[in-house]
């Protein structure tokens, strides 16, 4: 009994062996050309600061009929949110279960302003989370699992070690094994998530995460789950936890 | 309303030359695409950018459709006086954004 549990454990750690040690985990950031990291750095260059600047108004703007802006209650953003987006996705006790920074956003909507949440990937809602997420710039990605989020990292884990769709491919696959290799014209990054909401060159706007996700599972020939499903959720937490003590650069610019 | 960034150095020696930034929010749609059911997609973007300089021209473009959305102009100028810089962007369906900053120049 206590080998075959020693066994098992044995086969669980030696199955994510494969993880990407601490010192070789490199920011997408570090494999872009000159060009667009300089864009990234500047923040009148940084197209992704338009949102950011977006963003700061609608923290400031009463709405609902409880007439309340995000500023009467979490004050200063510059103080209130620093660190938050580096710690999200974070437990959320009424779900029980992570909640990714924009649910969070939107639940903080319903229940204190009482509006309506705003759609995945509209402009208002990538604003605000732009701007929250921009409190956090230079600091540490810290998600802290505890007994409660581990059987969701658990989860995120096994997606992405998971073969899906026509092309029967696994994340790991491409950003545990191959990483710093070609994919056709574009080097294969380590997929850690330090600048999200991000602005893609190839989007030519501004996109979460989930976005991103959706599109890597496009590119396997999976369908790719719904904006606020649980598996991306637990997938983000994931990919957060992966990229612990990187620094956070939202909003990044990307290729 | 189009958000905008701008960036002139706050203060320049005259007969300095000054680098500008100017970024603007808007979609840049070229007018060549279709929707998911094939209907074409009218065109819409910014025409003309225009900087003044306390009321003169220094710098204007003219934009086309192959230009990127939220398009990033840099140019120079000569710091000569004091002043504002205005700068005005123009385009489709009435589209107008201004925006104006102030330099010292000692």
């Amino acid at each position: 009994m206590g080998f075959a549990v020693g066994a098992l454990a044995l086969a669980a750690a030696s199955a994510f062996a494969d993880e990407i040690p601490r010192a070789e985990r490199r920011s997408g950031y570090d494999v872009m050309s000159r060009e667009t990291r300089a864009m990234q750095d500047d923040d009148t260059a940084n197209p992704g600061m338009l949102w950011v600047l977006e963003g700061g108004a609608l923290w400031g703007r009463k709405v609902g009929a409880a007439g309340r802006a995000c500023a009467d209650c979490h004050g200063d953003a510059r103080a209130s949110m620093r660190g938050v987006a580096a710690r999200h996705p974070s437990f959320d006790a009424a779900k029980k279960r992570p909640v990714s920074l924009d649910q969070r956003i939107n639940a903080c909507r319903a229940d204190r302003q009482q509006v309506p949440p705003l759609a995945y990937e509209s402009r208002e809602l990538l604003a605000l989370t732009a701007y929250v997420a921009r409190q956090s710039r230079g600091l540490p990605i810290a998600i802290a699992i505890d007994a409660r989020t581990q059987p969701f990292l658990d989860a995120g884990r096994a997606t992405f070690h998971r073969r899906q769709g026509q092309l029967n491919l696994a994340c790991a696959q491409c950003h545990d094994d191959q990483w710093g290799r070609q994919l056709a014209g574009n080097v294969i990054p380590q997929a850690h998530p330090t600048g999200y909401p991000l602005y893609r060159l190839e989007w030519q706007g501004l996109g979460s995460l989930q976005r991103r996700l959706r599109n890597c599972l496009v590119g396997i020939r999976a369908v790719p789950y719904d904006f606020g499903a649980p598996e991306l959720v637990d997938l983000e937490l994931y990919l957060m936890w992966r990229a612990r003590g990187m620094t956070f650069e939202a909003p990044a610019v990307r290729p | 309303m189009a958000t905008v960034l701008v960036n002139v150095p706050a203060r320049a020696r005259r007969g300095e030359i000054i680098e500008i930034k100017t970024l603007i929010s808007h979609p840049m749609e070229t007018g060549y695409r279709r929707s998911e059911l094939g209907v074409p997609i009218p065109r819409d973007i910014i025409r003309k950018f225009v900087c003044t300089y306390n009321g003169t021209d220094v710098f204007s473009a003219e934009l086309h459709p192959a230009i990127a959305a939220n398009p990033f102009i840099v140019f120079t100028t000569i710091a000569i006086e004091s002043g504002t810089l205005a700068f005005h962007w123009t385009g489709d369906n009435g589209f107008s954004a201004t925006e104006s900053a102030t330099i010292t120049v000692e």
